[in-house]
């Protein structure tokens, strides 16, 4: 008996090391990867535009591998569906950082998916590339915002419709997707253009749910607003599917670009790519990146992406572009830090300048923005935009928008010693209101 | 009149001797070449302006060119050509008469750009040339442009196309377009009220717009009369505005109710909750898109039937799909609506992930037919095509099923196994596939549905999720298990949220929708028509 219950302890203990042996191979192979986390939505409603950036980022991974990978190890990207459920994205974004140790994660496309896996970054210690267009009134020591603020794209929009260029616009209507990207982009808008001196019954706001389907009474409400004599603009913010039918009902309702344009910040590539473009001709978005642009990054971007993904019928877009940007950031940061060490990356982004894809270079700012050059573009019948304005030189991203009373004295600068994301420049204190 | 004709044709006779003495074709091209060196839309615009003012007809085929985006710079020797994209090149033609004159190689030319302000100049500049085409419908388009633009300079040039006009309401357009250049010239005082009271009558939006523009900045007397006129015109338009609503509310109506109309049968006669009901509808969407892929590939002249050949293909990928879920799931779980709740539920996501597994995450674009876009004008009412084929559709598939179900021996089975399932079977109908057909039709209507919806939706995955809530509401709103109370459910719903839509916004509006509808079902829990007698109660 003794002997018996002698030898099952053995075999036990036996039993016990080989697990760990088998345990612990794996962990030491992982040890020669660093590995990369990708938290886009792959199914759900946003998997329409999240699943792009995904191959994106697997393809620039591949690519870094290719030239020898990071500080002599090969990157793994590890990737993770957070099906187009916010609490799920915190979810998955805490189990990407503890359980597979992940140095980087990429992803998030809307704010309230971006504000859902924030807290998770800030307790964890991480770094969140975050690459899409957002409201802007927020700046986190873990996150690095890629994709353009309010006056990397609203402003100089319509800044563009006012010159007379764009037309000498006068009468403004406001359109958005009911949430708050919109809406705190509207009241940028709304207040940035009172300052400009255009009336209250010259502007108006509109607002529509998720998914929007029947435009009629909006497109024909537009029309009226636009019969007062006065050159009119929509601005929109409509977000998603909601855009198809909006620009449907504008051709069929007969709204030429001519006469009434429509400047969106929420169209890219991809969504025309659903859409005949022929009776949207003219029509306009506003973004840091179009797949027309002429230089040789650009081709070779495009080139590699159409070899990645095995189809040259798949457009490129702006957020492609900022992970570009952003991925590339990563790898010059971690090789000036010389390690993954979130902590001592974060320190080592500021000033950091890569090329981006319209010819010239762009660095990340102490409040954890980037610097970029503004596109105005006009929709052409291939379903491309052509540039019409430019801005002269790149534009630096502003988190706390200066026409909102809440956050005009708010700055962020993460370098010591300030490291405040939201410093107060009146009161001389560290942490201000936004206004959300 | 004779007076005016003779001015008229003097003014013509005049133009057609500047035209040919003042600007020669070696003068056209010269400023054509211009295109090569000038920088920015303003340099453009100004080129523009100097070929428009040569007064030469034979300019619009480079303007039209230039507003296509399909004017070229050769960079080798900075000459300028009308280009036709073919490919990986470009076939050039001569920007005056149109020979063609070899190819480039995209990157050995240069676009001339134009941007929405350079395409109204050109548009304008077209205007004053176009006013003497043949085609009636190009002249129609002159004069309305010159309306929109109005220009004192367009006087002389519309009083001699009015001379020569032959076309009686043409000539109207054309004498509002004069008109509307009348106000803002230094005319006198009485012709521009003449001018106010002819664009009063013409009563649309763009009359408002100009008269606006007039008020802002006039003397008192014209002031006066365009401010009354303003008055007068919105007064006519706020009774078509409700016109409008009107039919925007029908409109929606439509669509509601071809969403709907599957769900009609499948949960209102057969009592499924149906959560997979937008999936099929969404597949239906997905076979035209398939169809017109295989029309655009191999027979691009059948396109405007895409519609007509994606039905019954529609009907049918559906219908299997729906008979098949009926089969392999539903059928199991008749009377215990949570489960199947949650199985449906579940083939929602096992569909659309499908889907989104084989055509990709992004939106296909399905295209309108020549007959399905654009709209028309019923007094200041604007229909859209797509909207009002959708209302004729939705109307013809209701009327179909109320057929198939009154007066053929299958609906009369399909009512029976619903009203008593076991009766109905010692009778002798094989109630298993009674159920598996009924279900098999619901789907395959919800097929069809999603072929209309293609025309105004967009076609991705998620297509179903944005009716499946609406369908359920119009349905039990309507009073489950009646096919009238659908229609009426549908239109009432379609036209209280576009009445609501103007004041409320479309998101209040819907909630308000809402709110209605909770309350209305707590006083009638049963919805607009609800069957009587003992069905009700099995």
């Amino acid at each position: 008996m003794r002997g018996n219950f002698s030898k099952i302890t053995k075999m036990f203990s036996a039993s016990v090391v080989a697990a760990g042996l088998l345990i612990s191979a794996p962990a030491r192979a992982a040890d020669d990867t660093i590995k990369v986390g990708i938290l886009h939505s792959l199914s759900g409603t946003m998997a329409i535009s999240e699943t792009t950036l995904k191959d994106a980022m697997l393809m620039l991974i591949d690519e870094q591998n290719a030239k020898g990978g990071l500080l002599g190890k090969k990157l793994e990207a590890v990737v993770v569906d957070p099906a187009s459920n916010w609490p799920l994205f915190a979810e998955k974004a805490r189990e990407l950082i503890s359980k597979d140790k992940v140095a980087a994660v990429f992803g998030c496309w809307t704010s309230v998916s971006r504000k859902s896996v924030l807290p998770v970054f800030s307790e964890l210690d991480n770094i969140l590339f975050y690459p899409v267009q957002y409201e802007g009134e927020e700046s986190e020591r873990n996150v690095f915002y890629t994709g353009a603020a309010p006056n990397q794209q609203a402003i100089p929009a319509v800044d563009y419709l006012m010159s007379e260029d764009g037309g000498s616009v006068k009468r403004w209507v406001l359109e958005g997707t009911d949430y708050v990207y919109p809406r705190t982009t509207n009241k940028i808008l709304e207040a940035y253009l009172k300052a400009k001196g255009v009336a209250a019954e010259d502007i108006m706001v509109n607002y529509t749910p998720f998914g929007f389907a029947d435009w009629q009474t909006e497109v024909s409400a537009i029309k009226k607003f636009g019969s007062a004599g006065k050159k009119t603009a929509v601005v929109s913010t409509v977000n998603g599917d909601a855009n198809v039918p909006f620009y449907k009902e504008l051709g069929n309702q007969g709204i030429k670009a001519e006469d009434i344009p429509v400047m969106a910040f929420s169209v890219g590539e991809e969504e025309l790519a659903g859409l005949d473009t022929a009776p949207l001709v003219g029509h306009l978005a506003a973004w840091n990146y179009f797949e027309s642009i002429d230089t040789p990054e650009n081709k070779k971007f495009i080139a590699d992406w159409h070899k990645f993904i095995k189809n040259d019928k798949r457009t490129t877009n702006d957020p492609m572009e900022a992970h570009y940007i952003g991925f590339n950031m990563w790898v010059k940061a971690v090789e000036k830090a010389g390690t993954t060490d979130p902590d001592k990356v974060i320190d080592a982004m500021v000033g950091v300048s890569v090329p981006n894809l319209t010819g010239g270079y762009s660095t990340m700012m102490p409040n954890h923005h980037i610097t970029k050059p503004v596109l105005i573009g006009e929709i052409q019948a291939d379903g491309q935009f052509e540039t019409v304005s430019r801005t002269p030189g790149l534009v630096m991203g502003d988190e706390w928008s200066d026409y909102l009373p809440d956050s005009k004295d708010l700055i962020s600068d993460w370098r010591a010693p300030l490291s405040c994301g939201n410093f107060n420049v009146a009161t001389g204190k560290c942490g201000g209101k936004g206004t959300n | 009149m004779n007076l005016f004709r003779t001015i008229g044709l003097m003014l013509l006779f005049l133009l057609a001797t500047m035209s040919s003495s003042g600007a020669g074709e070696t003068d056209l091209r010269g400023i054509i070449a211009k295109f090569a060196t000038a920088k920015g839309f303003s340099e453009i615009g100004a080129v523009v302006h100097e070929l428009a003012a040569a007064g030469d007809p034979a300019v619009e085929r480079p303007l039209a060119a230039l507003a296509d985006g399909n004017l070229y710079v050769r960079k080798a020797d900075s000459l300028v050509f009308a280009g036709k994209e073919a490919g990986e090149s470009v076939q050039l033609f001569d920007p005056l008469s149109g020979e063609a004159s070899g190819e480039a190689a995209k990157d050995d030319i240069t676009k001339i750009k134009v941007n929405n302000t350079l395409r109204r100049v050109i548009r304008d500049a077209l205007g004053t040339l176009t006013l003497g085409a043949k085609d009636p419908a190009v002249r129609i388009a002159a004069a309305d442009t010159m309306f929109k633009t109005p220009d004192a300079a367009n006087i002389g040039p519309l009083d001699t196309a009015i001379a020569s006009e032959t076309v009686a309401s043409v000539r109207a357009l054309l004498e509002q377009a004069r008109a509307a250049s009348v106000l803002v010239s230094d005319r006198p005082d009485a012709d521009k009220l003449a001018a106010i009271a002819l664009i009063g009558a013409r009563g649309d939006r763009d009359a408002v717009s100009l008269l606006a523009a007039v008020e802002a900045n006039s003397s008192d007397a014209v002031k006066q009369a365009a401010t009354a006129a303003i008055a007068n015109i919105n007064s006519t338009l706020a009774f078509w505005d409700a016109g409008q609503n009107i039919w925007y509310g029908i409109s929606l109506g439509s669509v509601l109710l071809l969403a709907a109309i599957g769900l009609a049968i499948t949960f209102g006669v057969m009592g499924v909750i149906n959560m997979a009901h937008g999936e099929m509808v969404m597949l239906g969407a997905y076979t035209t898109f398939v169809v017109q892929q295989v029309i655009r590939t191999s027979f691009p002249g059948l396109f405007d039937w895409s519609l007509v050949i994606a039905l019954p293909l529609a009907f049918l990928v559906s219908a299997l799909v729906g008979l098949i879920i009926e089969r392999g799931v539903i059928r199991f779980l008749y009377g215990r609506p949570l489960e199947t709740l949650l199985a449906t539920w579940g083939v929602s996501l096992i569909l659309q992930q499908a889907v989104r597994s084989i055509f990709g995450p992004t939106n296909q674009e399905v295209g309108n037919p020549s007959w399905m876009s654009g709209s028309f004008n019923v007094g200041q009412l604007a229909i859209t095509w797509n909207r009002l084929w959708i209302l004729v559709f939705a109307l013809t598939v209701f009327a179909v099923l109320l057929y198939v179900m009154k007066r053929t021996p299958w609906g009369l089975q399909m009512r029976a196994v619903t009203a008593n399932r076991r009766m109905a079977a010692s009778m002798g109908i094989r109630t298993p596939w009674v159920d598996a057909l009924t279900f098999a039709l619901g789907s395959g209507i919800a097929g069809i549905a999603g072929v209309a919806l293609s025309q105004i939706d967009n076609v991705s995955p998620n297509l179903g999720r944005g009716y499946i809530i609406d369908s359920f509401m119009v349905v039990v709103f309507g009073g489950v298990g009646n096919l009238w109370g659908t229609l009426v459910g549908a239109f009432s719903l379609g036209i209280v949220n576009k009445f609501l839509e103007p004041y409320a916004g479309a998101v209040l509006g819907k909630i308000v929708v809402l709110v209605l509808i909770i309350l209305f079902i707590q006083k009638r829990p049963r919805g607009l028509f609800a069957l009587k007698g003992r069905a009700v109660e099995a």
